[in-house]
C-alpha cells in the first residue's frame, strides 16, 4: 500500500478557488478516481446579516485541522486531502470552508469529507460572530447541539 | 511559573483582554481548579466564567477537559464551542 498523502491545511483571510484547488489535488496522477468537494458558504437568512467575522486560534486551528485530517487518513484509504479555511470578516455568499477528498473510489472521498466537516465543527478552534446590515450589534453565533450530535456519531468503538 | 492564558470570543470580550500571563497559587491543579480561582479575580471574569461547564479549554494548543492537570502548561486557552465550518 502506498504511503499515506500529506494533508494540505491552510488558514487564510483571502478566498480560495475551488476548481483550482480540485486541479492541485488531481494535477500528475492518474490513479484519483473520485474526488468530493466541500465548500461552506457565509449565509443569510433575512438579509439582515452583512458580514461574518471569524475569530481563531492561530496555532492551534492549524494544528488541530492536522490532526484531524490526520485521522481522517488513518480511516480511509485518500490519496489526497485539503482543508482551507477562512478567517477575518466573510460577506454573505462568500466562501468559508473547503474540504476536497480524493480516492480511488467514491465512497472513502464522500465519508472521509463528511467527517472532517463534522469534526471542523466542533473541534476547529473558530467563533463567528454577527454584523447586521443596520450596525446593530449581532453576537456570537451559538454551537448547535445537532453538530456536536453529528461529530459523534463518527466515534470508533477503540476511542471508546 | 508563568503561565500564559489566552482567551477567544466571547469569553475575551467579557474578561476585556485577549490574553495574560499569570502566576498561578498554590493549590490549583486542574483546570477545574484554575476556572474557579479566576472567577474569584473581578466582574468580567465572572461574567465570562459563570457557566464553567460550557466553557472550552485547551492546554498548550490542544484540546482538554477540566479534570486534566494544568502543571507545565506554558498556554491555557479559554474559549467557548467552536462554531467554525
Amino acid at each position: 500500500m502506498p504511503a499515506a498523502p500529506v494533508p494540505t491545511v491552510r488558514i487564510q483571510r483571502h478566498d480560495f478557488d475551488v476548481a483550482a484547488e480540485i486541479a492541485g489535488l488531481a494535477r500528475g496522477r492518474s490513479d484519483i478516481g473520485a474526488v468530493v468537494t466541500f465548500s461552506g458558504l457565509c449565509r443569510d437568512e433575512q438579509g439582515a446579516l452583512s458580514a461574518l467575522e471569524l475569530e481563531h486560534y492561530p496555532g492551534m486551528a492549524e494544528a488541530e485541522i492536522g490532526r484531524i485530517a490526520a485521522e481522517a487518513l488513518e480511516r480511509w484509504p485518500l490519496q489526497g486531502l485539503t482543508v482551507i479555511h477562512r478567517h477575518g470578516k466573510i460577506a454573505p455568499g462568500e466562501n468559508i470552508v473547503l474540504v476536497v477528498a480524493a480516492s480511488a473510489h467514491r465512497q472513502a472521498a464522500f465519508e472521509a469529507a463528511n467527517f472532517l466537516m463534522d469534526y471542523l465543527k466542533s473541534r476547529a478552534p473558530f467563533w463567528k460572530k454577527e454584523h447586521r446590515v443596520d450596525g446593530a450589534e449581532g453576537g456570537w453565533v451559538e454551537a448547535r447541539q445537532a453538530d456536536a450530535v453529528a461529530a459523534g456519531r463518527w466515534k470508533s468503538p477503540r476511542s471508546e | 511559573m508563568t503561565t500564559r492564558l489566552i482567551y477567544f470570543a466571547w469569553v475575551r470580550e467579557r474578561i476585556g483582554m485577549p490574553e495574560e500571563s499569570v502566576e498561578l497559587p498554590d493549590g490549583i491543579e486542574t483546570v477545574a481548579d484554575l476556572l474557579h480561582w479566576l472567577r474569584s479575580r473581578g466582574e468580567g471574569y465572572e461574567h465570562a466564567l459563570q457557566y464553567p461547564d460550557v466553557i472550552r479549554v485547551a492546554i498548550n494548543q490542544e484540546h482538554v477537559d477540566h479534570r486534566e492537570k494544568i502543571s507545565g502548561a506554558r498556554e491555557i486557552a479559554l474559549f467557548p464551542p467552536m462554531t467554525g465550518g
